[in-house]
């Protein structure tokens, strides 16, 4: 078939074949496991890094067309569903990003037990969920994958999780179901006013084509959506899934989770919900606007008592994910330029934190502060990585945490309106209580005196563990040191979304 | 030698960095140490030779009709925020540049051959972190280099942001140690909540400029708008928010950034504590380099400054009053460090006021037939302090290197032991004190008639705390190396320490010496052009005065053991319980910190968070649950009661139909 020539449909087929291939291993054959595991990650991380070549290339020889290597098949005629594949700068870097964390996760998770065929069984399918959702331009099959994505996370934590997880792994659940079913709705909604003329489709270029979903419905689909994607976004007041989630999540999950599953919020906000109803979006803005500048703030305060580490950096990451969206409701490509450089930039340092947590742990067997200090002394390496995923979160230049607050900031200011402005200011204050969190953990973890006589024995970090951070700490440099790269390939996506909302805004007489 | 050798002098502490913090940790100590002074060696040549050539050579454009210009060396784009809004990673050369090229490299060098033989013990062995304290010191001298050669002002934030971390990594060196985790945390804190209110002043002012650069290369930078009616800039200046114009808004933030890193009254809390790192980072960061970061900032954008007097007097205010502050407790403070460290505060406050009595009603005050003599002033003074200041440190390093305690009253009377310590203390506090012809006397002297220009109250003020600074260093000289026998306590007697300790005192002492007659006033103005400065007699002749007298009161008081300073300590008890407390600034913020907002506002949020919001959801989970149970009983599998249902239904609907029918 033609779709088979398509680079990006190999995503999908390379988690599926190693599905199958790990399906194949025996259960007792740890080695091959993580033998088919490893090579998985790596063909990915190398069609990913090939796709950006691509991508260059394209951009490079003149190709300005909004999304390249499109290729589509009919799946369901009678709805005209397909498999529409299609990427544009944002997709790219994401899927860079997912293909990154891959890898570091299968290494995070090396000494998984019990049962690790079925644990990484559960990983490659939620995989295929995440690089499906990026590599599609229908919605139908955008939500397929997103379901597929977020199925698995239930039985990772409820198996392999820690503490209270059955509780957890079913709240988890539930509110992101709750989400999923506002986004089916609001999905039902666009496609039966996807065109004027009755041929409804569910392509998203098509359909912002058209540009045919009255005004009346945009103001119902909008919250619909964007509510559907603000939860996994973990948007305040739908924030409360993630740190239960994530403190009982193991380790690789964790990863996962917070540094790719939550993009897919920030993606298909902008992506669906802003792109597709740009009117409603004008209009309604500045409610979710408020919303997402309360997360910032309140994320950060809440982060700031906490003592359970997972919990912290739950709770950062709240703040952290409500820049993206955030940003994203500034509506000018400066700040959504931000918005997906502080996606790439949280997902790479959250799983950075969580990779590190998950090591300390592993050897502490617990999570509270209050019974660890010294580290550093007992556990350089990882006390080190650990100073460096800090200083990131808090926005050193040089790492990709400033680069990305950075953009947000000046390019949320340089909206016209002095109530966004105002906005803008109260979240930059931000910055100071992240910095107040993240050195008080370091300082009770890393630094002082050793609390625990039995910490002592404790062992730094293997090779695998060593290989799995420094990945992640050589991207977060690599994005601080050289954001205009990134930059680059991002902001030209952006382009048709903020023209759709400009058009917007000129139909409804506000410009 | 061409100025693009700055390129070199940035690249290789930067390197030194990636090199000893990679691969050096695994190398032997004394070799890394050795490495990291070479280094900077090679390091300082340069700097010197391209500021020489900046200085006096007119080969690059430095010199256009005898008035020194901007030289960029190199600018290419770092982060794109939209076509005009770019953020440039640039080299750009003017005369506060090149001479803070000098005065970093200088001190950074002493330092990085002094720190050879301090962080070692008695024995010769090199300390625990050896490794890692080159590499940090290499890391810091990186970021304060590229934070004065920035040709914006978004780079210059973001070397303010490292000179930040590096600070913190360098003050909590020894990370076993509470005060110094406690310590660190504060500086960074208090600087980062600074550097806020100078990020908000950067989008403010960018938000009108659309550029960060000082002077633009294909667009008008900031200063190029200054002449121009037109200019966005002017804009600025009239558009009001709260009844001030957006353009004294963003200045007095970004000021508050300045006096956040320079530690201005009430943001100086940090620099105190932050005298718990090892002293010759005291010398470095905390006494010469960083701290003067924020009256760097401010000389940079000083042509900005002059527009807007009200930043102007704000500035004025702040740095007079900060000035008679810090003095104030130096006068009373038993840990030399600490004493120093808020003498440091009242001289970079000096600094401060100096550039703000330049101007009067948005003009530059004419003096002589020039102008801004305030801002070379301050430059100046920069300099000359950073040498003297350094030395002072340096020789505090020693003293407590040898006794093992930084309280005063664990050393008296080490002028026996230390000769060659005590003499170059001596010279740093003459230098300090204002007396000719040491260092410190020019410079002050040309802040004081500055002072005097502006108001003759502002004159008195500064003289007086003049006054302050001679009586408060004498008291340190003479307690330390005088007042009474030496008690010895650890088992060997102090004496005077390795070469590599004293080498860089006595370059230093000399530096102290001599560097009052650099002829600053031709290289170092605001606008480029040579200044035409002269001594003025009766300012100088009265400050010589004063100072004598503040040195003649320490001598009194402390050069021989007597009751003196206790009978006058009691009769102002009250007084000087509060001098000595710091007038409880740390005790008012750590009650902002701990009860406002850890227990007021973090704890509640919390709470809520827990309570309320996941409350909410979980009662949604509660409510569903208890609907199924009770719904499930209608699925009892009992046939009775399904025939029953079926019945009742059946009945009801035959009822609604014949009702329907007869109806």
């Amino acid at each position: 078939m033609e779709i088979f020539n398509n680079i990006l449909i190999y995503f999908v087929i390379v988690p599926l074949l190693t599905l199958l291939g790990l399906a194949l291993c025996s259960n007792k054959g740890i080695g091959a496991i993580r033998a088919v595991a490893v090579a998985g990650a790596t063909v990915l991380v190398a069609l990913a890094g090939y796709l950006v070549y691509l991508f260059l290339q394209a951009r490079g020889a003149g190709d300005t067309s909004e999304m390249i290597l499109r290729s589509e098949v009919m799946w369901y005629a009678p709805l005209n569903v397909k498999l529409a594949l299609g990427v544009d700068g944002v997709s790219v870097v994401m899927i860079l990003l997912s293909a990154f964390i891959v890898f570091a996760g299968v290494f995070a998770s090396w000494k998984m037990n019990p049962l690790p065929k079925q644990f990484f069984l559960w990983f490659y399918l939620l995989s295929t969920g995440v690089f499906g959702f990026f590599i599609s331009i229908d919605l139908f099959t955008m939500f397929m994958f997103y379901e597929v994505a977020l199925i698995p996370m239930y039985l990772l934590i409820g198996v392999w999780g820690s503490g209270n997880k059955n509780y957890s792994a079913m709240k988890l659940t539930l509110m992101l179901m709750g989400g999923s079913a506002f986004l089916m709705l609001g999905i039902i909604g666009i496609y039966f006013h996807s065109s004027a003329d009755g041929n409804w489709t569910m392509n998203i270029l098509e359909i912002a084509q058209n540009d045919a979903i009255p005004h009346q419905w945009q103001m119902w689909l909008f919250p619909l959506t964007f509510i559907g994607f603000g939860v996994l976004g973990a948007m305040f007041p739908f924030h409360t899934w993630s740190p239960d989630g994530h403190a009982s999540a193991p380790t690789a999950v964790s990863m996962l989770h917070a540094g790719v599953l939550m993009k897919l919020g920030g993606y298909g906000c902008f992506r669906i919900a802003i792109y597709l109803m740009p009117f409603a979006a004008q209009q309604l803005g500045w409610i979710f606007l408020t919303l997402t500048g309360i997360s910032i703030v309140y994320g950060a305060f809440s982060a700031c008592v906490q003592t359970d580490l997972k919990y912290i950096n739950a709770y950062s990451s709240v703040s952290h994910c409500g820049m993206v969206l955030f940003a994203i409701l500034m509506f000018n490509t400066t700040a959504m330029t931000g918005a997906v450089l502080q996606m790439l930039s949280h997902g790479l340092m959250t799983a950075l934190f969580f990779a590190l947590i998950g090591m300390i742990y592993g050897r502490t067997h617990t999570r509270d502060i209050r019974d660890m200090g010294g580290m550093m002394q007992i556990m350089p390496y990882l006390g080190v990585g650990y100073v460096i995923a800090g200083l990131a979160s808090l926005g050193l230049p040089g790492l990709s945490g400033f680069v990305a607050e950075m953009t947000i900031f000046v390019g949320s200011y340089m909206h016209s309106d002095v109530f966004h402005r105002v906005l803008t200011i109260a979240a930059t204050c931000s910055i100071v209580i992240t910095a107040v969190y993240i050195l008080r953990v370091v300082g009770k973890l890393l630094f002082g005196e050793v609390q625990n006589e039995h910490h002592r024995e404790l062992t730094d970090a293997s090779w695998e563990e060593r290989l799995s951070t420094a990945t992640l700490i050589l991207a977060v440099a690599i994005i601080g040191c050289f954001p205009n790269f990134f930059v680059n390939i991002i902001s030209d996506s952006f382009l048709p979304i903020v023209g759709a909302l400009e058009n917007a805004a000129r139909a409804a007489g506000m410009m | 030698m061409p100025l693009s050798y700055t390129i070199a002098v940035i690249a290789i502490p930067l390197l030194m960095f990636l090199f000893l913090g990679l691969v050096g940790v695994k190398m032997n100590k004394k070799v890394t140490g050795v490495l990291g002074v070479c280094g900077m060696l090679i390091t300082t040549i340069l700097a010197y030779g391209v500021a020489l050539t900046y200085f006096f050579g007119t080969g690059e454009g430095q010199m256009v009709d005898g008035v020194r210009k901007a030289v960029t060396v190199f600018n290419p784009d770092w982060l794109s925020f939209s076509d005009q809004l770019v953020v440039r990673m640039g080299i750009m050369l003017d005369p506060i540049a090149a001479m803070m090229l000098v005065v970093i490299c200088t001190v950074s060098l002493m330092v990085h051959l002094y720190s050879l033989g301090y962080m070692c013990d008695h024995h010769g062995n090199a300390e625990k972190g050896f490794q890692r304290y080159y590499a940090f010191l290499a890391l810091f001298t990186f970021s304060m280099l590229g934070l004065v050669v920035a040709t914006n002002l978004f780079q210059i934030f973001i070397f303010f942001e490292m000179v930040g971390v590096s600070s913190y990594l360098l003050i909590g060196f020894y990370y076993t140690s509470p005060a110094a985790i406690h310590a660190s945390k504060k500086a960074f804190i208090v600087t980062r909540l600074a550097d806020l209110f100078f990020l908000v002043g950067i989008l403010i002012l960018s938000f009108y400029t659309q550029t960060f650069d000082f002077f633009g290369n294909d667009v008008n930078g900031i200063m190029g708008m200054l002449d121009d009616p037109q200019a966005s800039l002017a804009q600025a200046g009239t558009t009001t928010f709260m009844g001030c114009s957006a353009m004294a808004w963003a200045l007095t933030f970004i000021f508050i950034g300045g006096a956040g890193k320079s530690a201005m009254y009430p943001l100086h809390i940090w620099l105190p504590d932050a005298m718990e790192g090892p002293t010759p980072v005291s010398a470095l960061i905390h006494a010469a380099t960083m701290v003067v970061a924020g009256v760097y900032l401010v000389a940079r954008l000083f042509p900005l400054y002059v527009l807007v007097q009200g930043a102007m007097d704000i500035i004025c205010v702040v740095g007079a009053f900060t000035a008679f502050y810090a003095a104030a407790i130096a006068c009373v403070q038993s840990d030399i460090k600490r004493a120093l460290a808020f003498s440091t505060i009242s001289q970079i406050a000096f600094m401060m006021t100096s550039l703000a009595v330049s101007s009067a009603n948005g003009q530059l005050i004419e003096i002589h037939g020039g102008y801004g003599l305030g801002y070379m002033a301050s430059m100046f003074h920069l300099f000359t302090h950073a040498m003297f200041k350094a030395l002072l440190f340096l020789c505090a390093g020693a003293i407590i290197h040898a006794v093992h305690s930084n309280e005063n009253d664990k050393m008296h009377g080490l002028h026996k032991y230390m000769p060659i310590t005590s003499i170059a203390f001596l010279i740093g506090c003459l230098a300090i004190a204002g007396i000719p012809p040491f260092a410190g006397f020019w410079s002050k002297d040309e802040i004081l008639v500055a002072a005097y220009e502006k108001g003759l109250g502002w004159g008195l003020w500064m003289s007086m705390v003049a006054g302050m600074t001679a009586f408060y260093m004498f008291r340190i000289y003479f307690l330390i190396f005088h007042w009474k026998k030496h008690e010895i306590h650890t088992e060997h007697a102090p004496a005077d320490q390795p070469w590599t300790m004293t080498l860089p005192l006595i370059i230093l002492a000399t530096i102290s010496i001599v560097a009052g007659f650099v002829p600053a006033a031709n290289l170092v103005t605001w606008d480029g052009a040579p200044l035409h400065t002269q001594l003025n007699w009766t300012v100088a002749c009265s400050s010589v005065l004063i100072a004598c007298v503040g040195i003649g009161l320490a001598f009194k008081m402390y050069y021989k053991e007597n009751a003196l300073p206790e009978r006058m300590a009691n009769s102002c008890r009250g007084l000087w319980t509060a001098a000595y407390k710091r007038f409880y600034m740390d005790e008012l913020y750590q009650f902002i910190t701990h009860k406002v907002i850890f227990q007021g506002i973090c704890k509640p949020i919390a709470k809520f968070d827990r309570a309320i919001i996941d409350g909410f959801f979980n009662m949604l989970a509660q409510v569903t649950n208890q609907t199924s149970f009770g719904i499930r009983k209608l699925q009892s599998g009992s046939i009775q009661s399904y025939v029953y249902f079926y019945l009742i239904g059946a009945l009801l609907l035959a009822g609604i139909t014949m009702a329907c029918v007869l109806l």
